[in-house]
């Protein structure tokens, strides 16, 4: 009963999103050049479904790439400014001036110095974009660690690595995951900024792109739709993962 | 007769931004094998540090600190510590968070062995059914006794506990005072306990020291002799109320609120 209704719930209001999107489109009379139905898509992914699967393989594999470097990285940075206050003083700054950077901006210049790979341009860029909360969130677990949990251990000669391992990161999991929930659409926008501003004829970005230039107005709704579908995905198997590795951190609902 | 524990002229500063604070000057303690060290003081009168000393978690500026007849010079598997904070860990089971100490200290004990080690130690204390709780499903008193299993389940010489019972309410504080009473009957260990309550050192300890302000200095070992009672009455003897009030008297020369009787 419990888990039929946790898939109900959100599944209710995707239903009722679509039918109030159906609604307001038809009630204004809007042209689907200016906002397609629900039902205009469903003909636009009738037409191109192999097209919206090959190219929303490649931004999804690219994607999770990214955010896979964008996990060790921003761990390793994490580590690194959690364990040492010099390091966090020195690398602080560098970072947020680096997140503050907008990526898109950041995209043509590594195409030219990365120019011809597509593929590594474009997982950088969502690496990129998406690591910036993973070490946010380590560093700061780890910091905080009170000091009685370390010393529990070492009371006890353990060493700087035992500790690391049975308490510091643990402990931080519930964070670090909470991060990744952000990064993960954060990574999306980075595979997708990479494939709409320059073009490599990969990815649902590209198809965004030609929809765009065909004027085929309900196709590019439709790539919107896959691409939120693919973030739900991604955020679900995150979500599945936090259960796995961190669920003691959730209290039980009174 | 050697002492377990024996700290020598031990002088401590902590470097801060206006200077160095000395928090602990010329400090003289000795517990012998077997006893239970009461440190009572003033607040921020150094008496954390101690207990970071006598684990070797820290070094002193000065002085020596010994541990059956070894030089403390870094943290030794012999001793075990539990602090105010139970400091469980969220993501383990009440049995496993006992254990945690047995996988750090080198030990021959087979896997069954660790949890029938812990088993026994959580029915002790009255824990019993609750090893597969997690810590946040224990109350405030329950996740001390876990904690105080964890303490000792490495069978240390000796345990270090820094104001174990500071945040319990009375009642629940007066069963954990119990059940240390239980714990030292079967698990002989010697201790040292850091407190604030004056009538859990002496219910509990069989010396108590009472610290000056800070800097810390030794200035009053009074030894508690209750005839071996444990139960809780005793607390309201003469003897026990005695011993009190010289206590109370004490801190209030360490609070600077009383003249001692030398200086007068």
């Amino acid at each position: 009963m419990k888990h039929w209704k946790q898939i109900a719930t959100p599944a209710l209001a995707i239903v009722l999103f679509i039918a109030f999107w159906e609604f307001i489109v038809w009630v204004n009379q809007w042209p689907n050049y200016k906002m397609a139905s629900p039902s205009d898509l469903i003909p636009a992914y009738a037409k191109y479904w192999n097209l919206f699967l090959i190219y929303g393989w490649q931004t999804l594999w690219r994607t999770v790439v990214g955010l896979l470097v964008a996990v060790v990285f921003g761990t390793l940075i994490g580590m690194i400014m959690g364990f040492s206050r010099t390091m966090r003083d020195a690398l602080y700054p560098l970072l947020v001036g680096f997140n503050a950077i907008p990526k898109a901006t950041v995209v043509p210049v590594l195409a030219l110095i990365l120019i011809g790979h597509h593929d590594l341009n474009t997982v950088l860029i969502a690496f990129m974009i998406s690591f910036f909360p993973i070490s946010v969130a380590v560093s700061i677990g780890l910091s905080t660690l009170e000091p009685e949990y370390r010393d529990i251990l070492r009371a006890l000669g353990a060493s700087k690595w035992t500790i690391f391992w049975k308490i510091a990161l643990p402990k931080t999991l519930p964070e670090f995951f909470g991060a990744l929930k952000v990064a993960v659409t954060l990574a999306f926008i980075g595979t997708n900024l990479m494939e709409i501003v320059e073009p490599h004829g990969k990815g649902l970005g590209h198809l965004f792109d030609s929809g765009k230039i065909n004027a085929d107005y309900p196709l590019m709704f439709a790539v919107l739709i896959a691409l939120a579908f693919l973030g739900i995905l991604l955020y679900y198997i995150v979500v599945g993962l936090e259960k796995i590795f961190a669920g003691w951190a959730e209290r039980p609902q009174s | 007769m050697t002492n377990l524990i024996d700290i020598k002229g031990v002088i401590h500063a902590y470097q801060t931004e206006n200077g160095p604070l000395p928090v602990l000057d010329d400090l003289n303690i000795s517990v012998p094998e077997g006893d239970f060290c009461a440190v009572v003081g003033p607040s921020g009168c150094g008496k954390s540090t101690l207990t970071r000393l006598i684990a070797g978690l820290m070094k002193p500026d000065q002085g020596e600190v010994w541990l059956h007849g070894e030089k403390v010079t870094s943290p030794r598997a012999t001793v075990g510590m539990a602090f105010q904070n139970p400091v469980l860990l969220e993501w383990r089971t009440i049995l496993q968070n006992v254990l945690l100490p047995l996988e750090i200290v080198p030990n021959k004990m087979t896997k069954a062995q660790k949890e029938e080690r812990g088993r026994e130690l959580l029915t002790l204390v009255g824990l019993e059914g609750f090893e597969d709780k997690r810590p946040s499903e224990l109350s405030g008193g329950m996740r001390q006794r876990a904690s105080l299993c964890r303490s000792i389940v490495h069978k240390p010489d000796v345990l270090i506990m820094d104001e174990p019972f500071g945040a319990l309410d009375a009642f629940t504080r007066e069963d954990l005072w119990q059940t240390m009473h239980r714990l030292r009957e079967e698990e002989p260990f010697t201790g040292v306990l850091i407190t604030h309550d004056l009538r859990e050192s002496v219910y509990l300890a069989d010396e108590v020291v009472v610290l000056s302000g800070r800097p810390a200095t030794t200035q009053h070992v009074e030894n508690v002799k209750l005839g071996g009672r444990t139960d809780l009455e005793v607390i309201y003897t003469t003897e026990a109320t005695d011993i009190l009030h010289r206590l109370r008297h004490q801190i209030e020369i360490a609070q600077g609120r009383a003249k001692s009787e030398e200086a007068a």
